[in-house]
This record gives structure tokens, sequence and C-alpha cells, in this order.
């Protein structure tokens, strides 16, 4: 469909084509009222809401199958795990892993980014070296960083970022050198949408010897992303943001990467066996998921991933760039309006100011006319302190919005602005 | 005495106006109309140890007593914090620190229909404002209590 691995766009035709009417109607939390409107949310970039199937997951298997999972000797033990492993393979298919063993389930992308800075980081660098972190990177990918740089004597760099929000290659590919051994990058901007060549990205940075862990949060929930496309050595992404429960996400690691690791917590579950003399690991991706698991959530993360494989996502994602440049093109008419980043090559974010309004104010003012967006630095406190005096107002966008939501938010943004003059 | 807050404006009149109006609008507008009547806080006054941390806007609070009562400069670089901050100050200013100790805030917000921008989650800064003028007060009694009398001066700790 498309020859650019950074945004793939999935390739088994879909049953049903998409329908933003019908998809909406699988989202009960749309469907309510906020301050005496009907709810426009448009905080996706935080976090987005679950399909009925998802809710039913966590349900069914809390009221039929909870039970602990690799360790009993019962029906309901087996059933658990059964389901618990199944996620992980349905996982691993939904980003093209190679195996289900490059899967480790994590709270969520912090807690991807932590364990690989500690485990990768913490046992492979050393005074002199280089970790690159993009100028525009979430706190989350900046600050685990500096933690291990800071054990470990290594130096994070910033890999400098345009006006327009987007990563700078040639300075990027002019800090490439022996020095640099972990690029940390995200897929999407979470604080501006900007979609970053992560693929050829990867390849520069391999050139030089280095890997590449990719924050894949903001993606995730916009298209199929492809592990062996991208040939990242670690991408990291949190379920919630992808239709699916919080307390859930995956660490994918290139198999050699992981087995060569030491674990991140000790505990059940992470060890083959236990002596005080002696204590083996457990192989992956077990090593490095201590004590019991977030079984359920898991669970329902796999209905969540169900429910977009059962989507025409080719027409979601279309339906996304519909939205996004509907209101591109009414931000560019409205006055007063100041686009924050804007590169052209942007997924599901709008992120903006209004002259002599504080974005605190803007975001005030929208809540109280049903409309939902995040407002100041995002997380992202570097770039926004680069592009902006106090942040912005973050309006993002997922399939289940509507060409009328886009209109409401410019409508409140309207009266927001009478309120200011 | 320049500042209306705590004198002309006050707690009662708040409620009563805001319990007059019945949609959003008028209400939020009357907020941020009551912001502009905030006696201007020089630019030089906006410095990090008069700033209450943790709020997405900047909000400076300047407490000072004058005549043995506590008075407060306040400011915001955001219209509707500005609103809730003087909303704040009609119920504080130029009382006396046991008055300002034994004012209801939440109760006071509750009748308002405003609790939730005293709500712990909320990043305006508000709250972290109301805990500042009450520790300020609590100060000023101890002080009191060891000196039988507020002294005129500056409380800028």
């Amino acid at each position: 469909m498309t020859m650019n691995p950074d945004v793939q766009l999935a390739d088994a035709l879909p049953e049903v084509a998409f329908d933003v009417d019908v998809v909406r109607q699988d989202f009960p939390a749309l469907h309510q009222r906020v301050n005496d409107r009907p709810l426009v949310y448009l905080d996706n970039a935080a976090t987005t809401h679950k399909p009925q199937q998802v809710i039913d997951a966590l349900v069914r298997f809390y009221s039929q199958d909870n039970s602990n999972v690799h360790r009993g000797a019962h029906t309901l033990s087996d059933r658990a795990t059964v389901q618990f492993e199944a996620a992980r393979v349905a996982l691993a298919d939904f980003i093209h892993a190679r195996a289900s063993e490059e899967i480790v389930w994590t709270s969520g992308t912090t807690e991807g980014i932590n364990l690989v800075a500690q485990c990768y980081g913490g046992s492979r660098l050393k005074a002199g070296d280089r970790i690159l972190v993009s100028e525009m990177a979430h706190h989350s990918n900046i600050v685990p960083w500096q933690m291990v740089a800071e054990r470990t004597g290594a130096e994070v760099v910033p890999i400098p970022v345009t006006a327009l929000g987007e990563i700078d290659q040639a300075q990027y590919q002019a800090l490439l050198d022996e020095r640099v051994k972990i690029v940390a990058i995200g897929h999407v901007s979470n604080a501006l949408g900007t979609i970053n060549p992560v693929a050829s990205m990867v390849e520069h940075a391999h050139a030089v010897g280095a890997v590449v862990l990719v924050d894949g949060a903001q993606a995730v929930g916009h298209w199929a992303v492809d592990m062996q496309a991208l040939d990242c050595d670690f991408y990291v992404f949190s379920g919630h943001k992808m239709f699916g429960p919080t307390g859930i996400g995956v660490l994918y690691g290139r198999q050699d990467l992981l087995e060569a690791m030491p674990p991140y917590m000790g505990g059940g579950e992470m060890i083959e066996s236990v002596s005080f003399s002696e204590t083996v690991y457990n192989t992956l991706p077990y090593k490095f998921e201590a004590g019991t698991p977030n079984i359920a959530d898991a669970i329902g993360l796999h209905a969540a991933v169900d429910y977009l494989g059962a989507l025409d996502r080719v027409g979601a994602q279309r339906h996304e760039e519909q939205l996004l440049a509907r209101a591109d093109s009414m931000a560019a008419d409205c006055e007063g309006l100041e686009m924050v980043g804007g590169a052209p090559n942007r997924t599901g974010v709008l992120s903006f100011n209004l002259q002599g309004a504080h974005p605190s104010d803007i975001g005030m003012l929208l809540d109280q006319q049903g409309v939902a967006v995040r407002t100041g630095h995002h997380c992202a406190q570097p770039i926004m302190d680069q592009l902006t005096r106090s942040g912005t107002v973050r309006a993002s966008f997922s399939f289940y919005n509507t060409q009328e939501d886009v209109e409401l938010l410019f409508a409140a943004l309207a009266k927001a602005t009478l309120f200011l003059q | 005495m320049s500042n209306p807050f705590g004198n002309t404006i006050t707690p009662e009149a708040v409620i009563d106006t805001l319990g007059f109006f019945d949609d959003w609008e008028e209400r939020y507008r009357y907020i941020i109309d009551l912001g502009k009547e905030l006696p201007s806080m020089p630019e030089e006054l906006h410095t990090e140890d008069r700033e209450i941390k943790g709020c997405q806007s900047h909000v400076w609070i300047e407490p000072s007593v004058v005549e043995g009562r506590l008075c407060f400069a306040v400011d915001s670089d955001a219209h509707v914090v500005r609103g809730l901050l003087a909303v704040v100050l009609a119920a504080v200013n130029n009382k006396s620190a046991s008055d300002i100790l034994a004012f209801d805030m939440e109760a006071y917000f509750q009748k308002i229909d405003l609790l939730k921008h005293l709500s712990p989650t909320r990043g305006n800064g508000l709250r972290a404002m109301v805990e500042r003028v009450r520790q300020v007060a609590q100060e000023a009694m101890h002080r009191a209590g060891a000196r039988q009398s507020l002294a005129e001066e500056p409380l800028v700790s």
C-alpha cells in the first residue's frame, strides 16, 4: 500500500468499510454530556477511550477465568495462562515481531524505557559513551537516560529540532559517531504530532553501531507498526493509548539484545531455579517479568488488538487524515491562532496557542463547553520551552472523532476568544 | 485603601452575584472581570520566591501586614486563574490572621459551584495558593503570639 516504513498501512482487507458513526457506537464513554454539552473528546494523545469489546474482555476475565498464570494446578489457571500467552502472541503479530519471546509485558511506555535504560544501558554504557535523545522527546524518554548516564558516566546529547517541530536530520547525522551507543527517539511526538522518519534514522544509527529505542506510544493508536520494517532494536508502547486498558504496555526488543541483558527486577516468575548458592534466571520473556503479571489487562489489550484487526484501518487512517486536514485548514483561518510545530508529516495532533490567551484559560473555557483538550507543556518541556512561552493547547484526534468534533472545537475556541479579549 | 478585595468585594457579594447568573458564560465572564479588578502587581515582583510552584500558569503571591491585617498582592498570567485568585482574595484580603484561618474556603467554593477548581488534581495553582495564604496566616499568628501584636512589615519568607 505504501513504501514508507514509518507509516505502515494495514494490508489485510477489512470486512466492513470504515464508518465513523458505526465505530462510535463501540465506545460507550463517548456518549455522555459534560458540563451540559455533548462530550467532544480531543485528548486522545493522553489516553484513548475503550471499545465495549475491551471492557467486556476485562469483565469476562474477572467474572469467569480469574486465576494466577503459569503455576496453578487447576483449570482456571490453565484458562488464564492460555489467554495471557495468546495475548502475547497477538501483540507480537500486531507489531510484526519475529517471535513472541520479543514481547515483554510492562506497565506502559515509561516502564519499558526505564527497563531498557537500566538493563541495557546500565550494563553496556561507560564514561565517554553518548546517548542521543530527541529534543522533542517526552520526559519519559529523557529522564531515564539522564539517570543511567549519571550512573555510568555516559553523556546525554540532545538531537536538535527545527522550528517546524521536525528532528534536524543533518544535525542528527553529524552527531552520529562511534561514541554514540544508544539513540532514543519518539515515533510520533506527543506534543506536536510530528511523525519522525524512524526507519532511516535507525539505518544511520546502525551504521555507527548504535542501538535505537523508539517510543511508539503515540503511533500505535494510529496505524499498524512493523518491527521488521522499522528494524529498530527496542520499541515501547502503552495499551491505554491504543484503546486497551491502563497499566499494561509492551517492550519489544530484539531477541539477542534481550538475551544478553541482565534482568530488571528479581522475584517469582523470572527465575528457573533458586538456591542460596546459585539462582538461574528464566528464559525470555519471563526473565523480565518478575511477580504476578497484569494478567487481566494483557487480555484486555488482546481484545483491543482484535478490535483493531477487525477494523478497516486504512479507512480509519484516511478518516483521521481528513480530520487533521480540516483542523489545519480551520486553524489557518482562525484569527490569532498560532500553530506550534505544524510539520506536514503529522498525525493526530493540533498544537497551538491563541494570541493573548494562556493555554490554561483556553483549556478551562473549552471544558465548560464540553470540549476536552490538554494544555501545558505535555511532559515535553525542552521542546515547549524552545517553541513557546507557556506551552500549548493540544487537540488530539482518534478515528472515532468526527468532522463535527473539529467544528465544535473551533466554535468553542471562537467563544473562548471573545471571553479573553 | 485602593484594593477593593475584602473591603467592598466580599465573599457574600461574590456568592450573591454568582448565584444570580444561570449560565456558565455569565459566571466565567464575571470571574474574569473580577480578575481584571485586582490591583496590578509590579513586574519586578514576579520572582521565583513569590511564585506558587506546580501550576500550569504562573501564580505569584506577595503577603504583607497593613494595620495589623494581612494583605495579599496576587497575580497570574492566565485570565481565568487571575479571576479565581480574585475570588479567593475577596475572602482573605485585609483580614486578621485568625479570620483567615477560621474561613471555610471549601464551603465558599462549594456555594459558588467552583469546587472543582480547588481539587488537588487541578494544575491551576488555586489550591496551593489557598494553602500558602493559610500558611502565612499561621506564621503571623505565631509571630503575634510571640510579640503580642502584628508589626507592619513585608512577610516574604
